[in-house]
């Protein structure tokens, strides 16, 4: 039999068991004891001291969208806890596998209303997968192998572990079996071979079949075999923001973004295809528009792991339930080889339009002021498809995800569902800590900056190399937007007076420079990217810039307007 | 009027999975007329039955988020022409004023009542039935004045020829405490 070991040992024993080499975290009183037995395996795990709970759970995001494994966060009882519950509801909307570990307070004190007491786990029920109280220290070996097994397998997402201060002190003979398998818990659903011969006999029918992929082929890292199926297929294809880089962004068959401010052919197609493949993603209402007139026309193929999302939104007419790592290649077979370059034509006709009327003037504005667009095209002429860009939530992060190319999987990691401002800084954090090797931008306006500003303490401390491009239009751009098209230039509450971002960035030991004028511009990118360390880009943009084109809330896709109304 | 719906849930008798059942009906706005836990024929599941007042559709959506919970096994949906279904009513009544009544033993056989219990002061009066035949004796009690009347949740089984939940449960080849624990 085996030496008993303390609870807060057997936390950190279970996470080196699952291979876990960072944790974001926050110590504080009720988590203490896990902490102090973290000074015992600092060879194994690294603790990463943020300066606030909601920059580690967004580090962890970032970490685990960039690398492919868990993200693993931890803070204390109440509101170290409760400074969580953004990036939880983040992670589970993205869909993206979370450990999050907090503190209780000991379990007799329970629902006294002691100090630092909330509960935590009633509160992040419905924005976890999964979430458990531990109050016995024997508890924590299996209940760790359960979260780790829950948060990566099937559709993934975040796990809350909350464990009670004295289940931390308690001792339990520890002995660690990793979980494959819980028996009410199907994580990749059976596949039904009737369903793939329907689905490729329906595709090998098509005239105008059209691909619309999501997340879920990253998530299932599937990217290679639905690359074969999409060039078997001939079939042009489209991404959600949370599907790009899965398919490299000069692929011939990818055509560009869906939804709201994605590109302008890739929208309208959806109500002129005959058959709509939808593969991992689950037609979120940014993407559909209106969903009275959204692809009436066509039938609908719908790949999916989950399936709670088929027939959510938009009604299936073949739902080939299961992981498209298993289902593309079993579709693939099924398939003949086709050739759709007159259908391509028409997305590549509807994008010369958009070029000539959108992209053009966004890459090479005439205005005399800097714009969002060129920076990112700029910067992307830099990066040449290799690195990852993080982004922040609003205009910028439109264009960002618009104009970002690809040629590796993973390299895109932005808020989607949840559309969390001040996500992007400590994601970013998180990216360059899960991909040390890889150059990691991020793009963040003066808002959403300033949501999480405290972060840069943290990249300093860690010597991160985070190249930070802000760009700063002393607005909410995004919510000005909308005031402007759709609320009567009425701009209440979206300007900012900012303070000075280089001197604050200066005071938390990260160099910058601000660039004010468009022959400025090469030369600070460059230097951005040139310094060895984390830096700090500050741009000045032109404040009335918008983001076109845009299917307007309530708007049918196939009347995404190309570009502003001259009023 | 919507249809009555009874959703049944199979699940793990785990601390906390009623509330992430039931937060699932509050998100979208659904009322549960009737919610009653209890096991299930099979060792270890229990079984959560659930009256709602829905269109099909919502109730397939809301059945299928119930089914994605980690701890559920298996959600079903009905129409009452699927279910034998059955609640339990209890009533209160004065034993003064049922003494003095001329129609009280035609009440109790008309419903097919029982007694359960006569005091002094009260008497406790049971039916079971469907919720208008507990409804009805709550109404003719009423004029000997009712002190306490408590109805229970729906409870229902299927009239299927197929067991859908022990048919479910051979397809993924359940084992008895087959947990990681």
């Amino acid at each position: 039999m085996s030496a008993k070991i303390t609870g807060s040992h057997a936390v950190m024993r279970s996470l080196i068991e699952e291979g876990v080499d960072y944790i974001f975290g926050y110590p504080g009183g009720a988590i203490m004891p896990v902490y102090d037995s973290m000074m015992d395996y600092q060879k194994e795990i690294k603790h990463i001291l943020t300066r606030h709970e909601q920059g580690a759970v967004h580090a962890a995001q970032g970490y685990a969208r960039v690398s492919g494994k868990v993200g693993v966060c931890m803070a204390t009882s109440g509101p170290g806890a409760t400074n969580l519950i953004t990036g939880i509801a983040d992670a589970m909307i993205d869909s993206t596998p979370l450990v999050c570990i907090t503190g209780q307070v000991v379990s007799p004190l329970l629902g006294t209303d002691a100090f630092q007491e909330t509960d935590v786990v009633g509160i992040s029920m419905p924005v976890t997968k999964w979430n458990y109280l531990v109050t016995k220290p024997e508890e924590i070996p299996w209940v760790i192998a359960q979260a780790f097994y829950i948060a990566r397998t099937g559709r993934p997402g975040p796990v809350l572990i909350d464990i009670s201060k004295d289940a931390q002190f308690g001792e339990l003979e520890y002995s660690y079996t990793k979980c494959t398998s819980i028996r009410s818990y199907i994580p990749r659903p059976k596949i039904d071979p009737a369903k793939i011969d329907e689905a490729a006999k329906l595709i090998n029918s098509a005239k105008k079949p059209y691909v619309l992929f999501g997340q879920g082929v990253i998530l299932g890292n599937a990217e290679d075999e639905f690359r074969v199926f999409l060039e078997k297929s001939g079939t042009p294809a489209a991404w959600t923001i949370l599907g790009v880089s899965a398919l490299p962004s000069d692929h011939p068959q990818n055509m560009g973004m869906l939804g709201m401010h994605g590109n302008y052919a890739t929208n309208i197609m959806n109500n002129r295809c005959d058959v709509l493949i939808a593969i991992g993603m689950r037609f979120d209402d940014r993407v559909t528009g209106t969903l009275s007139t959204y692809a009436k026309q066509a039938k609908v193929i719908h790949l999916e792991i989950d399936p709670a999302e088929v027939n959510k939104n938009v009604n299936a007419d073949i739902a080939v339930i299961g992981d498209v790592k298993e289902t593309l290649p079993l579709l693939t077979e099924k398939i003949n080889k086709r050739d759709h370059t007159a259908w391509i034509q028409e997305f590549k006709d509807l994008y010369a339009l958009e070029y000539e009327k959108v992209i053009q003037k966004d890459f090479f504005p005439e205005k005399e002021g800097l714009t969002m667009p060129e920076v990112i095209h700029r910067i992307n002429e830099r990066t040449r498809g290799n690195a990852i860009f993080i982004t922040d939530v609003g205009q910028h992060q439109m264009f960002a995800s618009r104009y970002c190319r690809f040629h590796k999987t993973r390299s895109f990691v932005t808020s989607g569902g949840l559309g969390t401002m001040g996500f992007g800084l400590p994601a970013a954090h998180g990216a360059k800590i899960g991909a040390p090797d890889r150059e990691v931008v991020l793009f963040v306006g003066d808002g959403g900056m300033q949501m999480t500003i405290q972060e840069l303490g943290t990249i300093n401390q860690t010597e991160a190399a985070v190249k930070i491009v802000l760009m700063n239009n002393k607005y909410l751009g995004m919510v000005r937007q909308w005031q402007q098209l759709f609320f009567d230039k009425r701009y209440s509450e979206t300007y900012l007076m900012n303070p000075d971002f280089i001197t604050v960035a200066k005071g938390f030991g990260i160099p910058g420079k601000k660039v004010m004028a468009r022959p400025e511009l090469d030369a600070a990118i460059d230097e951005m990217l040139n310094y060895k360390g984390a830096y700090l880009l500050e741009v000045s943009i032109e404040k009335e810039d918008n983001v076109f084109p845009m299917v307007p809330t309530g708007s049918s896709v196939s009347d995404v307007i190309l570009e502003p109304q001259v009023t | 009027m919507k249809p009555i719906y009874t959703i049944t849930a199979f699940s793990e008798n785990h601390i906390g999975l009623l509330n992430r059942i039931t937060i699932i009906f509050t998100r979208r706005q659904v009322n549960i007329e009737t919610l009653t836990v209890s096991q299930s024929a099979i060792p270890g599941i229990h079984k959560f039955t659930i009256v709602v007042r829905e269109d099909k559709d919502k109730v397939e959506k809301v059945v299928k988020q119930i089914e994605k919970q980690v701890e559920v096994l298996k959600a079903f949906y009905h129409p009452d022409e699927e279910i034998v279904h059955q609640e339990i009513a209890l009533y209160k009544v004065p034993t003064d004023a049922l003494l003095s009544s001329t129609t009280l033993e035609k009440t109790i056989r008309r419903h097919n009542a029982r007694i359960l219990e006569v005091m002094k002061e009260y008497t406790i009066i049971e039916k079971t039935g469907h919720k208008h035949e507990t409804q009805e004796l709550f109404d003719d009690l009423s004029k000997y004045g009712v002190l306490q009347f408590t109805r229970s949740g729906r409870v229902a089984v299927t009239k299927l020829n197929e067991e859908l939940l022990t048919n479910y449960l051979k397809e993924i080849g359940y084992q008895e405490n087959g947990n990681n624990k």
